[in-house]
């Protein structure tokens, strides 16, 4: 019994086929509960009021857009090195679920950035490198889609994605590594004393959790979507030979 | 490898206009920018590094889709991958030759684009300097683009859409070297920053577009 079982088609869809149901449910009730609790639980802050409140939104998001590109790194390199399709359609499949995050932490953002600093964007190196990982997303999509060997598109889209997590990294560390800027410092923190109060970390953690329950789930959809695909197109071209 | 180097010079400068286009590009753009901005000196003194950044990056991806189309189309490709230099090494060599085309003639026609636009007389060392650093990682950082494109019949677009983002921290710490040579104020950060990049960029990217030439041949 190792992982590597799971490389196998069948197997991949006989156990996520099991597994989808309780994890999309997992993902309602936690992200539905993080939600309401933070919505309507919390206090308003005193210097923010209720706009606070995006930050439920917005920080998960911001956090699983990046992790998204980690994922599909894991992907890529198993593709690369193991030659396992499922990891390559994973990774396909996850980008444009890490598209959308990007573009919803985009948008909170800026819905949050326009109260409290005055303006919808700032080029500030966060919200900058933030964009550039959104574009990544999108060459790496176009490129799925412009090349039309499956196998070559997975070797090229692999090592795009790659190249690409150097921005990824980038993105993440970016809240560390520049003091300039409108845009704060991590929000959580395992050691800084810098961090959001006890009364919004724990709703915020609890959406975290949520958003990467809505994260899984998608993922498994989706691979499970691009496998029936690729079957489909093995019976037409079998079916065509006959 | 240095045989090769010769041949993509030689390509480059004999058939069919590669070489000048790039450089004539860079001329227009930078040309065009006071006819559409107007004329004030303040604005142009202003604006005039982050142009002549821009329009270098955009001279540079209109001749990025001839570093391998050409070679993959006629074949030469395939001979050079059985070849017994190592892919990496073609990659590289071609990345030079593509820079000694287009990013070198760039910085030494520079200055003169640099009165047009008004520049500050301290910015002109600078400005040379920034692209010297700054062009390799544009010619490296592009041919790995046009490796991942080169078997799509309309990679242009794609290539752009690819190359582009990976182009903003170059473009970011040129600018900013340059302005603040312009201004007086110590470069040190950018210049080490964009030499960082740069270096980073040509030690490791040669292997990424080997490995993407590889999928693309196979």
């Amino acid at each position: 019994m190792s992982i590597w079982e799971y490389a196998n088609p069948k197997k991949f869809m006989q156990t996520s086929a099991w597994a989808l149901p309780w994890v999309a449910g997992l993902a309602i009730v936690v992200l539905v509960g993080g939600l309401v609790w933070g919505f309507f639980f919390t206090p308003d802050d005193f210097k923010q009021g209720s706009t606070v409140k995006i930050i439920y939104l917005h920080v998960p998001s911001a956090m699983m857009a990046i992790s998204a590109w980690f994922m599909m790194l894991a992907g890529s390199l198993i593709w690369l090195i193991r030659r396992h399709h499922v990891s390559a359609l994973a990774a396909k499949a996850a980008a444009p679920i890490g598209l959308t995050f990007t573009l919803i932490g985009l948008a909170t953002g800026a819905i949050w950035g326009q109260p409290m600093w005055g303006t919808w964007w700032a080029w500030d190196p966060r919200l900058t490198s933030f964009l550039i990982l959104g574009l990544f997303y999108l060459g790496y999509i176009a490129l799925w889609e412009a090349v039309e060997d499956p196998d070559t598109a997975a070797d090229l889209t692999s090592v795009l994605c790659i190249v690409g997590s150097v921005f990824a990294f980038l993105s993440r560390y970016a809240v560390l590594f520049w003091s300039q800027g409108l845009h704060q410092g991590a929000s959580l923190s395992v050691v800084s004393q810098e961090q959001v109060s006890e009364v919004y970390a724990w709703p915020l953690l609890t959406c975290i959790a949520g958003f990467v329950l809505l994260f899984v789930t998608l993922v498994l959809l989706r691979t499970r979507t691009e496998i029936r695909g690729r079957r489909i197109k093995a019976l037409l071209a079998r079916e065509r030979r006959l | 490898m240095i045989a090769l180097l010769a041949r993509d010079l030689r390509l480059a400068v004999r058939a069919g206009g590669g070489f000048g286009l790039g450089l004539a590009f860079f001329l227009m753009v930078v040309l065009l920018v006071p006819l559409g901005v107007g004329p004030e000196p303040d604005i142009l003194r202003r604006i005039a590094p982050g142009i002549l950044w821009l329009a270098a990056l955009l001279a540079c991806l209109l001749s990025l889709d001839r570093i391998f189309a050409l070679d993959f189309e006629d074949g030469s490709l395939d001979l050079l991958a059985t070849a017994p230099i190592p892919m990496e090494g073609v990659v590289a060599v071609k990345s030079l030759a593509h820079w000694l085309v287009t990013g070198l003639p760039l910085t030494l026609i520079s200055p003169v684009l640099g009165v047009l636009m008004n520049l500050a007389p301290a910015g002109y060392v600078w400005l040379v300097v920034a692209l010297a650093l700054g062009t390799p990682a544009l010619s490296v950082i592009g041919a790995f683009g046009a490796a991942l494109t080169v078997g799509l019949k309309r990679g242009g677009l794609l290539l752009s859409l690819l190359v582009l983002p990976m182009y903003v921290p170059t473009l970011i710490f040129g600018t900013e070297l340059v302005k603040r040579g312009a201004a007086g104020a110590a470069p040190g950060t950018p210049l080490l920053l964009l030499a960082g990049i740069t270096l980073l960029a040509v030690a490791l990217l040669p292997f990424a577009s080997a490995a993407a030439i590889r999928a693309n041949l196979k």
